[in-house]
């Protein structure tokens, strides 16, 4: 990574991640992640459970600390700055949480507005209008005075990226954006970050499990496992590896012991049926 | 060998939850106080209506609880003084506990029933439900957000409730008073408000503010360490009501010695 002299024609590189450590006490999750997002690009993070994708996603965000190495947002590091810089660095970053994490006691005009109205001097009828604005960009028009209760899991997941639309990020994250919805509906969220990538340029970075929906809405995608990036390239070359951890993740080949446990769950409903 | 270390494991870990607490307390304080005076003003709105929940809406069951105690200290006070025939005692004796140590302490532990618990469950929902990581990633500083406006309507309104719950402690022995021991309410008031100095009522008051930081910090510490699950927030909430308690307690005993040593016992 050159940062003194960049090249005007390449796109800017927003984050860089620099043998990036993640400890929880003596267990290490992510063993030296390395990889640079661009500007304006859709880096989709692959990975199955406990791969250590949602905390490398937390750590990106600064909600883990690092155990070592670097995480570079926009020229700065944050696992080294005070959480008055990290605090500048959020206003410009939004993030659209796996179960929405709307606050449950507003509406969810409110929780639009609440970063507005935090961070802003601006008049309540600006905010009222920006309010309508953003839950119009997800297609919850007419929802502001809801009780997140009163909407349905895609609804909260749209209200949510809503909220973190509210400050106009430069970057946006998004935790599991279909975990939990059916096809259709998680069809729509990934359609949304497809429109939000053409209108706005964002920088987005999408964990997932997904493969359908990482294929559609990545430029390029890393997949982890174990606490390792196993690849990283773009959609195309991602579709094309040979590489056989990438392939048993993309055929979906389950892992040869969790076979075993099948087997192991057959043997005991037939023995249950028997004694049925 | 192995009791020793174990010891010195609870010891440090006991150092360490009060370090928290203390940390916890002391940035509540800071957005309390300093911060409106940096740019970071207060939330009064959601201190107001904390100060509803935990002050207004405790009244009925406080009132009742208080009163019931001042009947049962003059019940308990008349027994002893009734042999010595000094039955117009009882007014003083039932003023001086409540006034003193029941009056603040039955207050922090109806408290800590009703609002440390339902601090802890609140704010370890929001934790589960990622609702405290979203404040982080909008910048909002969740002690500004959550814990100081509850804090300051603690440090209000504990006060207040301890200055109620006093005086329907001595309605409550007045109660016996006027059925048991040849008192009129007016004469038994008269005689509580005598036997009553200042100081006695002000280091009430004291211990009060104390227990409700007490409260707050042990009830939003709690919240703010729930784990993942639903489970973990109803562990959380049996700790914070559980902690609460025990340190309420402690922290009485600490004041009423200082208060003790200082000359005013």
């Amino acid at each position: 990574m050159d940062r003194e002299h960049p090249n005007p024609l390449e796109p800017k590189t927003v984050i860089s991640l620099r043998d990036l450590r993640v400890s929880y006490g003596e267990r290490e999750i992510l063993h030296g992640i390395h990889f640079d997002v661009k500007a304006g690009e859709t880096l989709v993070i692959l990975g199955g459970s406990g791969s250590g994708k949602s905390t490398l996603l937390r750590t990106l965000v600064g909600l883990e600390k690092p155990s070592s190495g670097q995480i570079w947002i926009n020229g700065q590091d944050i696992a080294a700055i005070s959480d008055d810089e990290l605090y500048e660095i959020r206003k410009k970053t939004g993030m659209s949480f796996q179960g929405g994490a709307l606050f449950g006691s507003m509406t969810v005009g409110e929780n639009v507005a609440l970063p507005l109205r935090e961070h802003t001097k601006l008049e309540d009828s600006t905010i009222e209008i920006m309010l309508r604005l953003k839950l119009e960009q997800v297609g919850l028009a007419g929802f502001e005075y809801h009780m997140p209760s009163q909407l349905s899991g895609g609804m909260k997941k749209r209200a949510a990226v809503a909220r973190a639309l509210a400050m106009d990020p430069e970057i946006l994250f998004f935790d599991e954006p279909s975990a939990g919805l059916d096809p259709i509906i998680a069809a729509g969220i990934d359609h949304l970050i497809l429109e939000l990538k053409k209108a706005f340029h964002m920088t987005i970075i999408v964990v997932t499990h997904e493969l359908a929906s990482a294929f559609l809405i990545a430029d390029r995608m890393v997949l982890i496992d174990k606490g390792n990036i196993v690849a990283i390239g773009t959609t195309e070359e991602m579709r094309t590896s040979t590489q056989p951890r990438v392939r048993q993740f993309l055929d979906r080949v389950p892992e040869p012991d969790v076979e075993g446990e099948l087997d192991y769950l057959q043997t005991l409903t037939e023995r249950y049926r028997r004694h049925a | 060998m192995e009791l020793v270390s174990q010891l010195g494991a609870g010891v440090t870990d006991s150092l360490s939850y009060l370090g928290s607490l203390a940390m916890l307390g002391s940035r509540a304080a800071y957005y309390t106080f300093i911060g409106p005076f940096k740019g970071k003003p207060l939330r009064l709105q959601s201190a107001a209506s904390q100060a509803m929940e935990v002050g207004v809406r405790a009244l009925p069951i406080l009132s009742l609880i208080t009163f019931f105690i001042g009947l049962i200290l003059a019940l308990q006070s008349a027994y002893e003084l009734n042999k010595l025939g000094a039955m117009t005692l009882v007014a003083k004796a039932v003023a001086l506990s409540m006034s003193r140590e029941l009056g603040p302490l039955i207050t922090a532990i109806v408290v800590i029933g009703r609002s440390g618990s339902a601090f802890a469950a609140e704010i370890g929902t929001m934790k589960v439900t990622e609702e405290i990581d979203a404040l982080e990633i909008m910048a909002i500083n969740p002690v500004h957000f959550l814990v100081a406006p509850k804090f300051l309507a603690m440090i209000v309104m504990l006060p207040c409730l301890t200055i109620w719950a006093n005086t329907m402690g001595i309605l409550g022995g007045a109660l016996f008073g006027v059925t048991q021991a040849n008192f009129t309410l007016g004469r038994y008031i008269q005689a509580s408000i005598e036997s009553l100095y200042l100081r006695d009522i002000f280091s009430g008051l004291i211990k009060s503010v104390m227990f409700g930081v007490t409260i707050t910090a042990v009830g939003c510490l709690e919240g703010l360490s729930t784990g993942g699950g639903a489970e973990q927030v109803g562990h959380s909430t049996t700790r914070a009501v559980v902690i609460s308690i025990f340190l309420v307690v402690a922290v009485d005993l600490v004041f009423t010695g200082i208060f003790f040593f200082l000359g005013n016992g």
